[in-house]
Parts: C-alpha cells; structure tokens; sequence
C-alpha cells in the first residue's frame, strides 16, 4: 500500500530519438505530486515509465532505475505485467471498456488478477465506486453498459477500475483535461480523498489544479523542440507557485510562455 | 428567421432540410446517391420477381414434393424434382467450411494484427489479400488434383479414431470426393476474405482501450480477450458472413471436387451429395425449358437461404448494440 517512488538517472526513447533526458526524483508516498510543463516536454512520457506503459509503444525503451519502497521496476527479473498490476493507471481521455457492463469494469481487474467468490466482488465492486464517488449515481444501473455514462462518470469509473485492485501508486495523466468543471471539481475532491490511501501522480496542463491538488509539483521543460525534456525542478506546491528557484518555472507559471 | 421585418418580403420558404445549400454538387451527389439506393432496391426486387415467376411454372408442373424429393429429373415423364440433397449439401458443406475457417482466421488475423512483429505482418497481410483475389475455379482444379488425393489419409484417420460417431464413418470406399472434402476446401478458399476483414476490424480497436487493459496487468491475450474480441466481434460477424455467402453461393470448385449424386447421408466422408449451385452448374447446358426453370427454383431457395443467413446475422450484431463500443 502507497509506496514510495525513487527514480534516479532515468531517460527515455523513442527508437533513436530521446523523449526525456536523466531525471530523478523522489515521490512522497500520501502524496499528490503534480507534472506541469510545456506540451512536448516528455511529463506524459516520464508518467508511463512508472508503470513500463513506455515501452508498449513501438520502439519505447528506457534506461535508469525506478525504486519502488525497495524493488526496482526495471530489474531484469521484472515482470512489466506484474509492475501494472500494482501501479495503477487513469488515461486523459476515459476509457471504460465499451462492452463491458459498469460492474464488470470495476471488476475487469480483479478478474485478471485471481478468482473472487461472487458476494467478495460484489463488496469489492461496491467499496471501488463509494471510493470513486460513483456509488450512488450507478447503483441502480450496475449492469448497464459503462460507456452510457457521462464523460465525468466515466472517469470517475476507470478510477474505481483502476483503485478496485489495490494498486501501490496511482498515475493520472491529464485525468480532466476532457471534462467539464463541474465533473472537473468532482475528480479533483476525490484525488484528495484517494491521497490519504494511495500514492498519486497527476499529469495537468492545468496549472490552477496543480495548485489545488498537490502536495508537490515538478516542472519540466524541454531546450527546443525536438530535444529531450527534463526535469527542472521539483518542490513542495505552495514554493513552486509562489516562489521557485528556477527563473524558467516562474516564466511558464506567469504565463510568459507555454 | 425571427428577425424578418414588417416591410421586407419573407424570405421564401423551401422545402429543403437545413444544411442543404442547394449547390449543384450537393443536388449532383444526393441524386447519385438516391439513385444508386434506388437502383439496388430495384435490382433486388427484380431478382426476386423473375425468380418466382420461373419457379412458380416449374413448381406447377412438379409431379414430385419439391422440398422432400431424392431426385432432380425435370426431363422425365412425370417431371420429378426437389431440393432435399441440394439444401443438405449446401448446409452441411457451409458448415464445416465455417466451422474450420472462422477459427483459423480469427487466428490469423490476431497473429498478423497482434503479434507479428511488423516486419513479417505486412507481407503476411499481403499474402493473405493476394490469396482472397484467386479465382475459384483455380482452386477447384487444385483441390481435385492435390486435396482430394491427399486427403485420402485424413478421411481414413478421421474414419479409424472418430468413426464411432457415425458422422465420420466411412461406409464407401473411394476416392474423397465427398462433402467432408467440399467443407474443407470452401474452408480454405473463404479463409482469406474472413482472415483480411477480421484483421482490418482488429486493427481498428481504439488504442485507448487497449491501454485500459494493459494498464490494468492484462497480459497480451488477456488485452486481446478484453479490448480486442469485443470490439471486433461485429466485424468478425459481418467477416463470416462474407465467408459464409461465398461458400453457400460456391460452384466451380464445389463442382470440380464433389461426385455428385442425389443421396443424403450423415456420412460426411462418403462421397455424393450435391449443393445448389454445383447443381445449377452441372445441369443448365442440357436441361429443356422445365429444367431451367426447376433450377431456377432451387436458386430462388439458394436465395432464400443467404438472406436468412444475413438477418440472422444482422439479428445478433443489433441484440448487443448498446455494448457495440460506437459511442465510446
């Protein structure tokens, strides 16, 4: 449960060309860490090394290390499907599983994982989608497909799919940037809701949620386009915004470019 | 228009759907398009009238139960002739074809989709297409001169461990001219045109909604089992309907392999048998004016046959639509 995050000297590719170059940082576990930056400075890149999502793309590849409490993610014995399993994962745009009913999504996960009684993933089902704030708007309708949901209610059920199994971390990426405000704000109370279980990282482009949500932000940035994006700084939230050490961040964070 | 004033004329009102400019390309297309909608309904209507005409005039003269009869003898005296051996052949053949070949190319699409590393995939694909466009007749002289005779060894291993289940028996000996082999082959020629739909279906699946899977620890088949089959499912459907169409519509090559006879037996290896079209084709040359029009009666079943197939197929693809994946 919420583990620590340790990343030390890690870059990515994509076949030849390099995406991010060299980062490290440490991710506090009950913690909201916030990625803000520039499009195409690689924070959505650096978001699916945590779970190896990078190298499901056609010629991803990474070097470095990522330390999760004492296992590194990249050790050559590592399973990347086991690595899923325990670093869960929310996607920009919401994806439920278009065929699948509301309940079998939430349950999707915990059926590739092992075998429930039937009463055991009901409960389970049930705790995920009172932890997604979504019980009550679908209990009614558990068996009706999960893409006749609104935008909002469908985010908030690939979250319960995502939280059903217990996950150690969890990466948003750009979780609202297809939602409403209303639905906005409902994900972004239940992000501090989660934080007190799990370990979050959140990709926005939003940087009044930054604001709102973290604990801490990384600000990453890239020289040109076409050059790799790195990391240049990470602090607690209320120093990034307010004063940071780096006159780039204070530039982005202005609004003087980006 | 709420802001006509009181003197200006009303601007006049047509009759046109909003949207429609009234541009000569716009006027061009829809009449193209209406009119090739039309033109279809028309030429389908005008099949199915000409074939119940004809087959009404043979019908009445029919001596024999055109549903029941074991025999096709227009010419004879009383004119016998029925369908029974020609609508079990083609059933029979179709679903042994369908049974082999859906698998195997749902198989072969998730390789060339799936699996393949891209440098093999695209020829792969390819071959795949090329084979879809060989003519029929090509692969009736291959399957009489090459599957027939080696499928000797398969009829006899099939008839030594499954010839307790009657359907396997093999009660004649012969060459393998039987619907078991007619099932095989239409198997082998539909196999591409289902594996090059499947495929271009599979490929199609959202990469977000293999990512939902993969994200959540699905190993390659459990992405395949969660994102890709579902999504894919109508279109595998719709793949094997192809399939099914061109193996139930099959002539030559049905033709060129099968010894034809009007027996049924559930001995599939046996040889004889016939279907609709092997029928048509092996009878039309040398038939009188009752001949053709009996064959034309048989065809208006054929027809019958392929459009029940489609709504039944139409019927599964709509019974799970609010899970279809479109709105998603």
């Amino acid at each position: 449960m919420a583990k620590r995050i340790d990343v030390s000297g890690l870059s990515a590719y994509y076949g030849s060309h390099k995406a991010i170059d060299d980062i490290s940082m440490t991710v506090e576990p009950r913690s909201v860490t916030a990625f803000i930056g520039p499009s195409g400075c690689g924070k959505s890149t650096f978001l699916r090394t945590l779970n190896r999502m990078h190298e499901v793309t056609p010629g991803g590849r990474v070097e470095g290390k990522v330390m999760l409490d004492d296992e590194n993610l990249y050790g050559s014995s590592v399973d990347p499907v086991a690595v899923r399993r325990t670093v869960g994962m929310v996607f920009q745009r919401p994806n439920p599983f278009p065929t699948m009913s509301i309940f079998d999504n939430v349950a999707a996960g915990l059926r590739l994982n092992g075998s429930y009684r039937k009463n055991q993933l009901a409960e389970i089902v049930e705790r995920s989608l009172r932890g997604a704030n979504l019980w009550n708007e679908v209990k009614d309708r558990l068996n009706k497909p999960g893409s006749g949901l609104s935008g909002g209610q469908q985010q908030r059920l690939c979250i319960a799919r995502a939280i059903a199994v217990e996950p150690d971390v969890l990466l948003m990426d750009e979780p609202c940037s297809a939602l409403d405000p209303i639905s906005t704000l409902a994900i972004e109370d239940l992000i501090s809701e989660l934080k007190e279980r799990f370990t979050i990282v959140i990709v926005t482009h939003n940087m009044q949620q930054a604001a709102r949500v973290s604990d801490r932000t990384a600000f990453f940035n890239l020289a040109a386009v076409g050059q790799p994006g790195k990391l240049i700084e990470i602090d607690e939230t209320e120093r990034i915004f307010a004063n940071p050490s780096v006159q780039a961040t204070e530039d982005y964070i202005s609004g003087r470019f980006g | 228009m709420a802001t006509t004033t009181d003197n200006a004329p009303a601007p006049p009102v047509t009759g046109k759907r909003p949207g429609s400019t009234g541009r000569a390309g716009d006027k061009v297309f829809l009449g193209l398009s209406r009119g090739s909608g039309i033109l279809l309904l028309v030429i389908m209507a005008s099949i199915a009238v000409f074939l119940t005409y004809r087959a009404s005039l043979a019908l009445s003269r029919n001596e024999g139960n055109f549903l029941t009869t074991f025999d096709w003898n227009p010419a004879g005296d009383p004119p016998v002739f029925g369908i029974a051996v020609l609508l079990f052949g083609t059933v029979v053949s179709s679903i042994i074809a369908m049974v082999i070949a859906v698998p195997v190319a749902v198989g072969i699409a998730l390789f060339i989709s799936h699996y393949a590393p891209r440098r093999l995939a695209a020829p792969l694909a390819y071959v795949v297409d090329l084979l879809a466009a060989v003519p029929s007749i090509i692969y009736g002289i291959w399957g009489a001169l090459f599957l027939v005779p080696y499928l000797e060894g398969l009829n006899l291993w099939l008839d030594d461990f499954l010839g307790w289940t009657y359907v396997f028996e093999k009660t004649q000996v012969g060459v393998a001219r039987s619907l078991f082999t007619v099932g095989v082959l239409l198997a082998i020629m539909i196999l591409p045109v289902v594996t090059s739909v499947s495929r271009e279906v599979f490929r199609q699946v959202p990469r977000m909604n293999e990512e939902a899977a993969l994200a959540l620890g699905a190993t390659r088949w459990e992405v395949i089992r969660l994102s890709v089959l579902p999504f894919g499912r109508s279109g595998v459907i719709s793949a094997s309907m192809l399939g099914l169409g061109r193996a139930l519509g099959e002539t030559m090559a049905v033709a060129t392999v099968l010894s034809p006879s009007f027996v049924i037996s559930l001995h599939l290896l046996n040889p004889g048998g016939g279907t609709f079209a092997q029928n048509i084709a092996a009878k039309f040359d040398e038939a009188n004016e009752l001949g053709r029009d009996a064959l034309i009666a048989s065809g208006l079943v054929l027809f019958v046959l392929t459009l029940l197939v489609n709504g039944a197929a139409r019927l599964i693809i709509a019974r799970r639509k609010e899970y279809s994946g479109a709105n998603a």
